[in-house]
């Protein structure tokens, strides 16, 4: 028993804490600013998938690291705007459209890179990112190799919290963001072009949620694999409810799955004996759900969200 | 540039938008193919002879359908209701899970009497499956969305947790697969010597039953006017929570019976592939067919045809097999835009 | 017409706009001075709310032209007539709940791409504005918590606050009472002594005699006349905007019988709008109980109580004098109750289903269109026809879409729905909102013949003149309290207006 109480103890424990949780930042992100504008993106499986093939087959082709994280975002970008396209001017489905990107990104995915590299059997790998030395406060007890040892995504993703919050609640263009999710008819009125954002707002969550896919494959492992998202997207959706729309509990949301996640993977080393490691995996997929019905009713939906606007129309 | 909506879609129009979706998808994948070093319209042509070839290419077909069919129909079912089911998935193979747990001699029944209540009961179990978001959904509020994408991958975790421990074949080398079901639990063939199995009609007429159920019944007309304005059938006096999880019984149903005809009729034991994504093709099939019971069967056929016929195609010219699932994905999203040129006509100002 | 003289701020001339085969304006022309109130006056449909929306940028018109202080306004662009000094108040708020006033005033007026809002001036800009024209609002508060007036304010500032010179006001008053309206002719009179101008769309005459000094009367998409308010009258303006005579039904004096409907101290949650309160309320046998209010003030409580929806926390609910245990519309409807919803479109039909199917909507499982759960759909078909037949129903057939139904003809099929079944008791919330006059007449028409054939009717209403003219007892609603019904002869609208402000003691009488 001590032992499953010991993992707290280890700085590894809380660097693997962040690590989980950075994807789900992105991706978290990315999510809630598509929300705040009104579209829901259930492509965001998809496009994490596809994010992580990009950015990895573009460093395994010689580009470097940073080249990687930008062909991903772009990569991210243009399916979002495939989806903002169908759901935004054309008022389509977001349920719908939205599948249809994940299940269109992940197959274009796997069908490029068999395409790319045929027959490999074990997956290439690449040089991914090193963890970067922050001097004195590296070598700080317990935070030094925990916090402040990590990638620079890591920072990139932590930095996107207060930047995204600043963007959203003190300036213009997050007003009107959030204004479109709140009211279209009222954005228009003011003479906001309710379509250019929306379709801005997915653009830009779609290339954020892409950088989460990449974290995986240049920071996180050095390698591409299928499947490897394993239903990361669907926890953001779960978790920008479980934030009630806000940034700031977005962060909180990821790093509590990431504590969970790591210690349930530590703890199944502990007593792999006794329970079935499947009960372990469950758990953050039915911990995500759990997280869904304690913040059902007081979610504070954006008022617009997957409705169409149509100009002229009620 | 206006956008105007169309009192009512031409017969006409409607049956034009699939056909004309699944062109414009064919000419956008062509590019694909040509990037894979193919020639398209050889490639093409491989897939249709790969699919329809031969008597064991055409039967192979029919038998990938089948469980579309029913996995379409699931989806189509529960859309309808306005009840996002995307954990046809999972329902699947709770439904396979079920079957092949009862069926490898736990129950001592002749013949059809065991391969009617292993239906049943994997029909159950997906039922089951779905009920739990559906309740969440109507007391609690919780979106379902994401609840039943999530239990698509808490199943699948179950069952590899069931066929690496009680149900693992002890004399499967290992492999992590169930015992079979016993011989007598097993479909009977359509056509000897080919894949195609009972589970084909049943589903047809699965797909029949769902239309009458629909257009004829007052259950299927209380589900409609609940997926079309659930306030206004509130407010009339139908009992809109009821009808909602009574459609999530019979969609849930429909993919779990699914899992199981693909057990007893075709795989006769479980394994982690059993289904290459037929929960979630099953919401492109509902897509294609306009979530019409009688073009699901259609669209099941349209996309089964693409994913055996892609197959003879790849292992002939060398293009990955993922080209059908890019088809099929293509598919969906230009039926999308398909059915919404169907419904508007564009007007100048 | 008269001629451009004085500063003409405003000019349209010969705007024509067409939606598939209505002609929804026909070569409107119309002037504004600098300084100048105009009215106007149309009823539902005559194209005064296209009118406006055309001049606001949101639709573009088919033909004709605006000016804005002599310049040429490009058409179709919202921000081109924000930026030419035109401001809207819409009828439906355009403000979004969730966010605050500040939020709501500064949307749009900045930059979008500047990095930092500047709130502190915007504050301060605000109140300023707010304190010169006599609209307090408070800047930091959500404006889902708000009062209708207090929007309705709020709007109003937003066009100031970007410097509009010229305001348009869509049906202003609809949702406010007596006292408020005259708050707010007194605001548009110190505005328009500002020199702003002020556009005020409405069908109700006498708020338009109130508030304005010129009139243009709109009918069937074209400017039928232009008066001086102060050389014109109600009936010359009724006859105007009609064109024709119509006459009201009149109600018959009738002796109530028994109880059909009873509240007796029954509280709600909050359900949409205020908490209900210890409510008690008896509509009886041949009778129309009236229900005024601001809205937001628990009529949707009322409502919900009387059509099923919802049951009482405390207290009780009688039908025709039987306790109800636990309420739903099925069993309302099964015991004889015909409910007319407040949201036709939301709640009273199915848009994407057939008129036969909404026609049986209630009644779906009774026996006369079902048989073991299949339905009869013959049975259902013949019934519909019948009630296009009965009630006058303008549509293609059984077998149309209920959505490509006008206001009218949807409200008469849901007339007809309940009417059918012959109810002893009527909900009739907000019954004829947004029809035009011939189907207003008609719904009031068959309302009264309801009672006169022994139903009682609850009428919840936010049109005085048609509560005082079809209801026997009057109730007046606010903050989720009821006030004990009084024969409406003895009722005003200036009484009604402080009882729906909350004045009860002032209006000389307590519940």
């Amino acid at each position: 028993m001590t032992e499953a109480i010991e993992i707290f103890a280890t700085a590894s424990f809380w660097a693997a804490v962040l690590r989980i949780a950075t994807p789900l930042i992105f991706g978290t992100l990315g999510e809630l600013i598509c929300e705040r504008a009104g579209v829901l993106n259930l492509g965001i499986e998809g496009i994490m998938t596809f994010g992580a093939m990009v950015g990895w087959m573009t460093v395994y082709q010689g580009g470097d690291l940073a080249l990687g994280l930008a062909a991903a975002a772009a990569g991210g970008g243009l399916f979002g705007l495939l989806h903002a396209a169908l759901t935004v001017p054309l008022g389509l489905s977001q349920h719908v459209s939205g599948l249809g990107i994940t299940l269109f990104a992940s197959s274009l995915t796997y069908y490029s890179y068999r395409l790319i590299l045929p027959g490999e059997t074990t997956p290439p790998s690449i040089e991914p990112f090193t963890p970067v030395d922050l001097g004195f406060l590296s070598d700080l007890p317990l935070v030094g190799p925990s916090v402040f040892t990590q990638t620079p995504p890591v920072y990139l993703a932590l930095a996107m919290v207060p930047a995204v919050a600043w963007i959203l609640y003190r300036t213009p263009l997050g007003l009107a963001v959030r204004m479109v999710g709140e009211n279209p008819h009222g954005a228009e009125a003011q003479g906001l072009d309710v379509f250019a954002l929306r379709i801005g707002a997915v653009v830009v969550g779609s290339a954020m949620m892409a950088l989460g896919g990449a974290f995986l494959t240049l920071a996180a492992f050095d390698s591409f694999f299928f499947t490897m998202i394993q239903g990361r997207g669907w926890v953001c959706i779960a978790l920008v409810v479980f934030a009630s729309w806000h940034p700031g509990k977005a962060l909180l949301g990821a790093l509590l799955y990431g504590l969970f996640d790591a210690y349930q993977l530590r703890l199944q080393h502990v007593v792999s004996d006794a329970i079935p490691y499947q009960v372990f995996l469950m758990m953050p997929y039915l911990l995500s759900i759990l997280a869904l019905v304690v913040m059902a009713r007081r979610a504070a939906y954006p008022r617009a969200l997957m409705r169409p606007y149509r100009r002229g129309e009620r | 540039m206006r956008l105007e909506r169309r009192d009512h879609v031409p017969a006409a129009l409607a049956l034009a938008a699939p056909i004309g979706a699944v062109l414009a998808a064919l000419i956008l994948c062509a590019g694909l193919i040509a990037w894979a070093g193919a020639p398209v319209l050889e490639a093409y042509g491989r897939l249709v002879t790969g699919a329809f070839g031969s008597r064991l290419s055409l039967t192979e077909t029919l038998a990938r359908a089948t469980p579309l069919m029913l996995t379409g129909l699931a989806a189509a079912v529960a859309f309808r209701a306005r009840l996002w089911n995307i954990g046809g998935e999972g329902q699947f193979y709770i439904g396979a899970l079920v079957a092949a747990a009862a069926g490898a001699g736990a129950l001592a029944l002749p013949g059809w009497l065991l391969i009617s209540v292993l239906l049943i009961l994997g029909a159950a179990g997906g039922a089951a499956l779905l009920v739990v978001p559906t309740l969440l959904k109507t007391k609690a509020g919780v979106d379902e969305v994401v609840t039943t994408l999530l239990l698509n991958f808490v199943v699948l975790l179950f069952v590899s947790m069931m066929i690496e421990g009680p149900m693992k074949d002890p004399l499967a080398f290992g492999w992590p697969q169930s015992a079979p079901v016993v011989e007598h639990a097993i479909l009977p063939d359509l056509i000897a010597r080919t894949r195609l199995h009972a589970g084909f009609l049943i589903a047809i007429a699965a797909a029949v039953a769902f239309w009458l159920i629909d257009s004829r019944t007052v259950q299927g007309y209380e589900s409609r006017a609940v997926g079309a304005n659930p306030e206004a059938a509130r407010f009339a006096g139908i009992a809109v929570d009821r009808t909602i999880l009574r459609v999530a019984v019979f969609s849930g149903g429909l993919a779990g019976l699914a899992g199981a005809i693909e057990v007893i009729g075709l795989k006769e034991y479980l394994t982690l592939d059993l289904s290459p994504g037929y929960g979630y093709a099953g919401i492109i099939v509902a897509m294609l067919a306009q979530l019409h019971p009688l073009g699901v069967v259609a669209a099941a056929i349209f996309v089964a045809t693409v994913f055996v016929g892609a197959d003879s195609m790849g292992r002939s010219l060398g293009v990955p097999s993922f080209i059908a699932d890019v088809i099929v994905a293509v598919s969906l999203l230009c039926m999308l835009v398909a059915l919404f040129l169907a419904r508007y006509r564009v007007r100048r100002r | 017409m008269i001629e451009a003289t004085r500063d003409t701020v405003l000019a349209l001339d010969g705007i024509t706009k067409r939606f598939g085969d209505t002609l929804a304006n026909d070569a409107i022309s119309l002037e504004l001075a600098r300084g100048e109130i105009l009215a106007l006056l149309g009823e539902n449909g005559a194209g005064k709310t296209t009118l406006m929306t055309i001049l606001f940028g949101h639709y573009t018109a088919d033909a004709g032209s605006i000016a804005v202080f002599g310049r040429p306004l490009p058409p179709g662009r919202p921000r081109a007539a924000i930026e030419a000094g035109i401001g809207m108040v819409h009828q439906h708020f355009t403000l979004a709940d969730n966010l605050t006033v500040l939020d709501n005033v500064m949307l749009g007026t900045e930059p979008l791409w500047r990095p930092r809002s500047d709130r502190r001036a915007a504050r301060r800009r605000l109140e300023d504005l707010a304190a010169r024209f006599g609209l307090e609002v408070h800047a930091d508060a959500r404006v889902g918590d708000l009062s209708v007036g207090e929007r309705q304010r709020v709007e109003i500032l937003k066009s100031l606050y970007r410097d509009a010179r010229i305001l348009i006001l869509d049906e202003p008053t609809a949702v406010l009472t007596p006292q408020e309206s005259e708050r707010l002719f007194a605001t548009l009179a110190r505005m328009a002594a500002e020199g702003l101008s002020i556009v005020f769309i409405s069908h109700k005459l006498g708020e338009v005699l109130a508030a304005s000094r010129r009139i243009v009367v709109l009918r069937a998409g074209r400017a039928v006349a232009e008066r001086e308010t102060a050389a014109t009258d109600r009936h010359e303006l009724a006859e105007l905007m009609v064109g024709q005579r119509l006459t009201e039904p009149r109600r018959q004096p009738l002796d109530p019988g028994a109880p059909v409907f009873a509240l007796d101290g029954v509280d709600l949650p909050r359900a949409g709008g205020s908490a209900l309160a210890g409510v008690d309320l008896t509509v009886r046998e041949r009778e129309i109980v009236g229900v005024v209010g601001v809205a937001g003030n628990g009529q949707a409580g009322l409502a919900a109580l009387a059509s099923g929806l919802a049951a009482p926390r405390a207290g009780r609910l009688a039908l025709f004098g039987e306790p109800v245990r636990r309420p739903s519309p099925a069993r309302f409807v099964a015991a004889g109750v015909g409910r007319i919803p407040e949201d036709r479109h939301g709640s009273g039909v199915v848009g994407d289903m057939a008129v036969w199917e909404n026609a049986i909507l209630e009644r779906a499982r009774d026996p006369a269109f079902a048989r073991h759960g299949w339905l009869r759909q013959g049975a259902a078909l013949a019934f519909a026809r019948r009630l296009i037949a009965d009630f006058d129903i303008r549509c293609p057939g059984p077998r149309a879409r209920t959505a490509l139904l006008s206001g009218g003809n949807m409200q008469k099929l849901i007339l007809g729905r309940i009417l059918s079944a012959d109810p002893r008791f009527i909900l009739a919330n907000q019954p004829t909102r947004g029809l035009d006059v011939g189907a207003i007449a008609y719904v009031h028409g068959q309302l009264l013949a309801a009672r006169e054939r022994g139903a009682g009717v609850l009428l919840i209403s936010e049109d005085l003149d048609e509560v005082l003219a079809l209801a026997d007892r009057v109730a007046v609603i606010h903050g989720g309290r009821l006030t004990a019904p009084q024969p409406a002869g003895e009722l005003d609208t200036r009484r009604l207006g402080l009882l729906m402000a909350g004045h009860w003691g002032e209006a000389g009488h307590a519940a």
